[in-house]
């Protein structure tokens, strides 16, 4: 590796310097054979993940192979993909009738394949062309000149996951009250029906969701699973199939064994998959906080002690599979409403952090004035609170707690996390204007003591988080200056 | 203003920037804080600490800002080097490229850092001599092309961390208090604000935009 740098190796002309990690596909596809080539050479030096180089070499392969990156969303995936047997059972019904009517023998192989992949096809096609406009935006072209050094570089696994697993756990939990029965009651009715109904749900998952019923609920909430009862066995089959699918096609296990999984390794897949399918982003650090309590919470459904300590090998693989695979698609749906927060320049992060100063200076002046008169900017710390949606300034159950309202709120994710943001830095008006110089205020920012934060905060929290959403989200000039 | 007057004689702000995971955060950790963790937790955006030291009887306050490494963020990490007085430059001896890209650091220094800033050239990770990818010399000499100090660190035994920091401070403090003309300003300035300290020069702008 030394070797082959010469003396003059900092003349080489790469445009921007720093590098992701291309442990998860980072930036791009492996589009550039050469890339592949260092990309498997690096990988044998250094113990990491492979990438099948032989797959998706062209940008034409890729774009057909993550056509559905873009997407016409697993929204409405379930219609389509009804739709789609539907249609192809309409369509070996017609063929074979066809066939027999006329006994065209040529069109034999040709018929019911056509008729069948001829609604997604056409879809396919228009999604293409707009992978490939996304590809041609001027961001993108600056990422791609990056892309060499940084396919080329060596391969870290940098996911500081383990550490921060620390559950919503009931352990030591006090027993349920009675209103916690009736309200883990009500739950059960909604999930057992033969059609949830979502509103309702909704609704019942705002105030929080019982432990016990939290991961079904959560499959439902982000749109993982569908409302109806007899679909919902086959959709979770389909899409975990789907899942392993493309880490066959694009994450290439080097044994083919999946038995030595660990946290990390399972992470990692997650988030190589996502990163490849999402090239106008890609991996950006932070996305990996965000799978961590789909992972927990799925885990929960299987392990009653701290999952923390907890050794994912005892569990069976097709366990693991299935919390893997539904991890990844909760993730993606949620990522699919803040996409902007990791593309390039991260232009839904800048805009999130304006709003927040703007909002700041409508409800507490005097806040927002001390942060002006010592010099403290938004950017310094509420920069991470929208990148990892809160997740480094809380323990792990409160982030738990704050998403199951983040998803039955509308836009939760996306925009009510703003008016959370303003309600918890507000929270800490008291210490904030205790403190009489710049860097008291960013050590207080940057490390503010939630540890032993638990649901009663959080409730708090995001109560106040919707009283601000009402009294300022429809009424721009409210209290304006 | 202030009617405390600083415990310190001077306010200086460092940076350090370099690839992701070369070990910034872990160097400001054992210089901060003197502790070390193997664990991996990314930088996002930027980090903070402050540490005090005596330098030639004089007390100084170092304000540290570690950035986030992965490109992605270089568009809030860059509005950091302009009140920088001094960069650091960290890249992993073991791992070449971190090393390559150093040039490109330094149009990033260039492009949006004062012109007079100091700079410091570290390589990390000088534990790891089964896997040293870069040898020192071939850094040395890099450095030396640029006419910026260079040392190797470990920051998990503490190589050199103490070093670094302290060279980089004596580094400026050698620069402001010999410095005829405008940095001259800055010690007189840290004595009525406790406030964050404004290099004079390039891209000075009006309260927004991080100061810092």
């Amino acid at each position: 590796m030394a070797a082959e740098s010469s003396k003059q190796f900092w003349k080489r002309s790469a445009k921007l310097p720093g590098s992701i990690q291309p442990v998860y596909g980072a930036q791009h596809p492996p589009l550039d054979p050469r890339l592949t080539k260092n990309f498997i050479k690096e990988r044998s030096k250094v113990n990491a993940l492979p990438m099948k180089n032989k797959k998706a070499s062209s940008f034409h392969e890729f774009a057909r192979d993550t056509s559905d990156a873009w997407d016409i969303g697993d929204d409405e995936d379930e219609d389509f993909s009804s739709f789609q047997t539907l249609n192809s059972k309409v369509a070996k019904a017609t063929a074979a009738q066809v066939l027999e009517n006329h006994s065209r023998l040529r069109v034999k192989p040709e018929w019911p394949q056509a008729a069948l992949s001829e609604t997604p096809a056409n879809c396919k096609v228009i999604k293409s062309s707009s992978d490939a406009q996304i590809f041609r935006t001027p961001e993108d072209v600056c990422t791609h000149n990056s892309l060499h050094k940084q396919q080329s570089l060596p391969l870290r696994p940098i996911i500081p996951l383990v550490a921060r697993i620390s559950d919503q756990n009931a352990s030591g939990a006090p027993p349920m009250t009675v209103r916690e029965k009736t309200r883990l009651e009500k739950f059960r009715q909604l999930l057992s029906s033969s059609n949830t109904d979502l509103d309702e749900l909704r609704k019942c998952s705002w105030p929080g969701v019982p432990r016990e019923v939290r991961p079904v609920t959560w499959r439902l909430l982000s749109g993982y699973l569908p409302a109806s009862m007899e679909r919902r066995k086959l959709t979770l089959q389909r899409k975990r199939e789907e899942y392993f699918g493309f880490i066959e096609q694009y994450y290439d296990s080097r044994n083919e064994e999946h038995h030595q999984d660990t946290y990390r390794q399972i992470f990692e897949r997650i988030l190589f998959i996502w990163a490849i399918r999402h090239p106008a982003s890609g991996y950006v650090q932070g996305i990996n906080d965000l799978v961590t309590p789909f992972f927990v919470v799925f885990l929960s459904e299987y392990v009653e002690e701290d999952v923390e300590n907890f050794d994912v090998t005892n569990l069976s693989q097709d366990v693991m599979r299935s919390i893997e695979a539904d991890s990844f698609w909760c993730m993606s749906k949620l990522l699919d409403g803040i996409q902007d927060n990791y593309t390039f320049a991260q232009p839904g992060i800048q805009k999130k952090v304006k709003a927040l100063e703007e909002l700041v200076s409508r409800i507490d002046e005097q806040v927002h004035n001390h942060f002006r008169e010592y010099e403290v900017e938004y950017l310094q710390f509420a920069f991470r609170w929208m990148n990892n949606l809160l997740m480094r300034e809380l323990p792990l159950r409160c982030t738990i707690r704050l998403w199951d309202t983040y998803q039955s709120e509308p836009e939760g994710f996306s925009h009510f996390h703003l008016y959370v943001c303003a309600a918890f830095l507000i929270k800490w008006r008291k210490e904030i204007l205790d403190e009489k110089d710049f860097q008291g205020l960013l050590m207080l920012l940057q490390n503010l003591p939630t540890i032993h934060w638990g649901n009663e905060e959080i409730g708090l929290l995001l109560a106040e988080a919707y009283r601000l959403k009402y009294m300022f989200a429809d009424a721009p000039n409210h209290y304006r200056r | 203003m202030s009617t405390i007057s600083p415990e310190y004689d001077y306010l200086f702000k460092l940076l350090l920037i370099g690839d992701s995971g070369v070990g910034k955060s872990c160097l400001l950790l054992r210089f901060a804080d003197d502790t070390y963790t193997d664990s991996y937790i990314s930088t996002i955006g930027v980090d903070f600490k402050i540490r005090t030291i005596e330098l030639e009887g004089r007390t100084i306050k170092l304000q540290i800002w570690d950035t986030a490494g992965q490109e992605r963020f270089r568009t809030i990490t860059s509005s950091y080097y302009r009140g920088a007085h001094g960069i650091i430059i960290v890249y992993d001896v073991t791992d070449q490229d971190s090393f390559n890209n150093m040039h490109l650091w330094m149009e990033e220094i260039n492009r949006y850092a004062s012109e007079n800033v100091n700079k410091l050239i570290v390589g990390n990770k000088s534990d790891l001599t089964s896997k040293k990818a870069v040898d020192y010399t071939t850094a040395k000499e890099y450095a030396d092309s640029l006419g910026v100090p260079f040392l190797e660190t470990s920051a998990k035994n503490a190589t050199n961390v103490e070093q670094a920091f302290l060279t980089m401070a004596a580094e400026i403090k050698n620069r402001v208090s010999s410095g005829p003309t405008q940095n001259d300003s800055h010690k007189s300035n840290l004595h009525i604000q406790s406030g964050p300290l404004r290099q004079e020069g390039a891209g000075q702008e009006d309260g927004g935009g991080g100061c810092c």
